[in-house]
């Protein structure tokens, strides 16, 4: 019995809301891909939920772009001038979520151009409904390289992908061998990654790179996700003496390798990581963290320019001035995401998805970001990774060496020098 | 089998590998001790064992923020998750001490849940350490490095574990609880206090995985999932050395964590865990034969 009534009870529930949504639906006006003289964008982002600190970055960062944009009179296109507007929902940081609100601002709200969740998990999740509507989607937050091995066709990001995180170590390596007047093929490399699909990508591309250059893998470990101590790798380290520690494995492993590198007093000349600005190495380890290297998707140091923001230090400031708090890379490359998409309209001179998606793959765009440049699968291969180098405290730029403001030191002083 | 070759080449590194195991081992046998305690005595296999553990280190993360020295939080990290204990036992616990095991394992895995997500809402998922300020010491002209935070650690489970055993032994309590472990029913008979025995016994199981977790927050790290690694690690312990042996919990504690630096540096850290629950799977079969052994021998 009771089943029944809960089953009839929710079913006028049903009936409520879906009454309610249609009255919604009627105040509000329908949103089309372009009405009067505002182009609508639309995205999924996690206001609330495990994603909610990121998701208001990348909110943050799109919000930015457009109120620039408009400041700088709106994107012209067949010669009348229009303003940008993001309709959003709240995703609260999960897939299915996600998904289904994208299918929403598609069908109901007219959307016809669709900006990137956070999270690569969110993107795998979005990036099937954009396809089967034919809908472009231009993302900064989605790095998993397995986004662009599905022969997606609308699927645009600007980030590099995981795999990139760590390889410019490698090249970075190659060039102080040359330097010290060794070959880069007597270099060898320690890996100890997790064991999970984003760092898993990252060990991936190291290995490719390392491979390239002939040098040898000595030590090969997956970190466990339970990890709580990697003495025993690190012990390995100390015996076989590699040139390069690539440690990753999100923010935890970024904090146990700092910590433990110290403790153990590990001397290794260049120790590679990934999410150390998460870990907060610098802040939490002080002099332990020194010498580390750090991936990162952009820095406000770096010498990028564009017409809309100028140099990465303007956009930074005025982000700063505008939210209050440093932009962090995930803001940036939200806001790269809408400059991709403007200047898509601008040389598509239309409005039509299907042009405006075949503008987008023959983007050749500088932005404060970096390069933008797609290759066929929708992933931007000019822009190369960032790596810092943590110097007396803070963190340094040293790769890519032409847009860099330091140099690497190396070999890392022995922790019997340190002291 | 390069790192066995290693191994053989540059023999310095076992020690460091066992100097490490022995000191890591001893900080499971911390969040053990109290796990055989609780089992042995309330028979209730406390799955939230972890969590406490976790909570400890929150207290020294916080109050070393706060600006107290981190080893003196140890002692804090004991009394407040004593209190901790103490609630939860007069909350939760109590319902399920004379309950079939099953449900006492039920009942503690929601409170391991339940005190995760409590820590994820409050302190956030990042990953929290609190910096001791202690050093590390070169043994064999530098090669072998032991962070004097692990030898704290160590000294600090040995102290515990032998305070632990006076207690039982000698105080009016310890003897009440031993007591009470050895037959519930005579000691109420005789005026004992179960059930206060039982929330002493409760309490000081959280006491002690929390001045663990004090060590864990200043030696590796501390986020709101870490718990079920030391429950795991605590019942495996716990298994292999039986109720109501604090010894055998140290030895085998140090044995866990030996091996675990053993499988680590041969097989690498993906198998790690992997060893240690195969090598689990073969002291229980050995057990198991050499019991129906002695069962035959006397029939």
């Amino acid at each position: 019995m009771e089943g029944i009534t809960s089953q009839i009870k929710s079913f006028r529930g049903a009936v409520i809301a879906g009454a309610l949504g249609l009255a919604l639906a009627a105040a509000q006006p329908a949103f089309a891909k372009v009405e009067g003289d505002t182009i609508y964008l639309g995205a999924a982002i996690s206001i609330t939920g495990k994603y909610s600190t990121n998701g208001k970055n990348t909110l943050d960062g799109y919000q930015l772009a457009v109120k620039r944009i408009n400041e700088m009179g709106g994107v012209k296109v067949n010669g009348k001038s229009y303003k940008l507007e993001i309709v959003y929902y709240d995703d609260e940081s999960t897939s299915a979520r996600g998904a289904q609100l994208v299918e929403r601002l598609i069908n109901q709200d007219g959307i016809k151009f669709v900006l990137g969740p956070y999270s690569s998990g969110l993107t795998k999740a979005i990036a099937p409904v954009t396809e089967k509507y034919k809908i472009p989607m231009v993302e900064g937050n989605g790095a998993d390289r397995g986004l662009f091995e599905n022969g997606y066709r609308y699927l645009f990001a600007v980030l590099n992908t995981s795999d990139y995180y760590l390889r410019e170590a490698v090249n970075l390596l190659a060039e102080q061998a040359k330097k010290h007047g060794k070959k880069p093929s007597d270099m060898r490399i320690a890996v100890a990654i997790e064991n999970d699909n984003f760092s898993q990508d990252v060990r991936a591309g190291v290995l490719e790179d390392a491979k390239k250059y002939g040098m040898k893998v000595v030590i090969d470990d997956k970190l466990p996700p339970e990890l709580n101590d990697m003495s025993a790798t690190l012990t390995k380290v100390k015996a076989l003496k590699p040139d390069l520690l690539v440690v990753s494995g999100h923010a935890k492993g970024a904090a146990l390798g700092v910590r433990q590198v110290a403790d153990q007093k590990v001397n290794v000349p260049m120790l590679a990581m990934t999410h150390c600005d998460s870990a907060q190495i610098t802040e939490k380890f002080g002099k332990a963290s020194e010498y580390a290297v750090c991936a990162s998707q952009w820095d406000d140091d770096l010498t990028y320019e564009d017409k809309w923001f100028g140099t990465a230090k303007n956009y930074g400031s005025r982000f700063a001035k505008e939210f209050g708090y440093v932009p962090p890379y995930q803001a940036a490359e939200s806001t790269a995401s809408v400059l991709v998409f403007v200047d898509a309209f601008q040389r598509a001179q239309s409005f039509d998805p299907e042009k405006v998606r075949d503008a987008i793959a023959k983007t050749n765009l500088k932005t404060f970001y970096g390069p933008v440049k797609f290759d066929e699968t929708g992933k931007n291969v000019a822009k190369s990774m960032v790596l810092y180098q943590v110097q007396d405290g803070e963190y340094k730029v040293v790769a890519p060496s032409q847009w860099a403001q330091s140099k690497l030191i190396y070999p890392t002083p022995t922790w019997q020098k340190r002291q | 089998m390069d790192n066995i070759q290693v191994l053989l080449q540059a023999p310095v590194f076992n020690l460091q590998l066992l100097i490490d195991g022995l000191l890591i081992g001893a900080i499971f046998a911390l969040a053990a001790y109290g796990m055989a305690l609780v089992w042995g005595v309330m028979n209730v296999i406390n799955i939230a064992q972890g969590e406490f553990v976790m909570l400890g280190g929150y207290v020294t993360v916080y109050l070393s923020l706060a600006g107290m020295h981190p080893l003196l939080t140890i002692p804090v990290a004991f009394v407040a998750l004593f209190v901790l204990g103490w609630v939860l036992y007069r909350g939760v616990i109590f319902r399920v001490v004379d309950k079939d095991l099953f449900i006492s394992i039920l009942a503690t895995f929601g409170l391991s849940i339940l005190l995760q997500q409590l820590a994820n809402e409050l302190f956030g998922a990042d990953v929290r350490t609190a910096e001791s300020g202690l050093d590390t010491v070169f043994l064999a002209g530098g090669t072998v490095t032991v962070a004097q935070i692990k030898l704290v650690a160590f000294a600090a489970a040995i102290v515990l574990g032998f305070a632990l055993m006076l207690f039982l032994k000698n105080s009016r309590l310890g003897q009440a609880i031993r007591a009470t472990a050895q037959n519930a029913r005579a000691a109420r008979i005789l005026g004992i206090d179960t059930d206060r025995v039982y929330a002493t016994t409760y309490a000081l199981n959280a006491a002690i995985c929390g001045a663990a977790g004090a060590l864990v927050a200043m030696t590796w790290i501390i986020h709101p999932y870490l718990g079920l690694t030391y429950t795991v690690r605590a019942f495996m312990i716990v298994i292999v050395a039986g109720l109501g042996n604090l010894l055998g919990i140290i030895f085998s504690g140090a044995g866990l964590g030996i091996s675990e630096q053993y499988a680590g540096f041969v097989l690498g850290a993906e198998f790690q865990t992997a060893f240690l629950f195969s090598l689990l799977v073969v002291i229980l079969v050995v057990r198991n034969l050499s019991l129906k052994r002695k069962r035959k021998y006397l029939k």
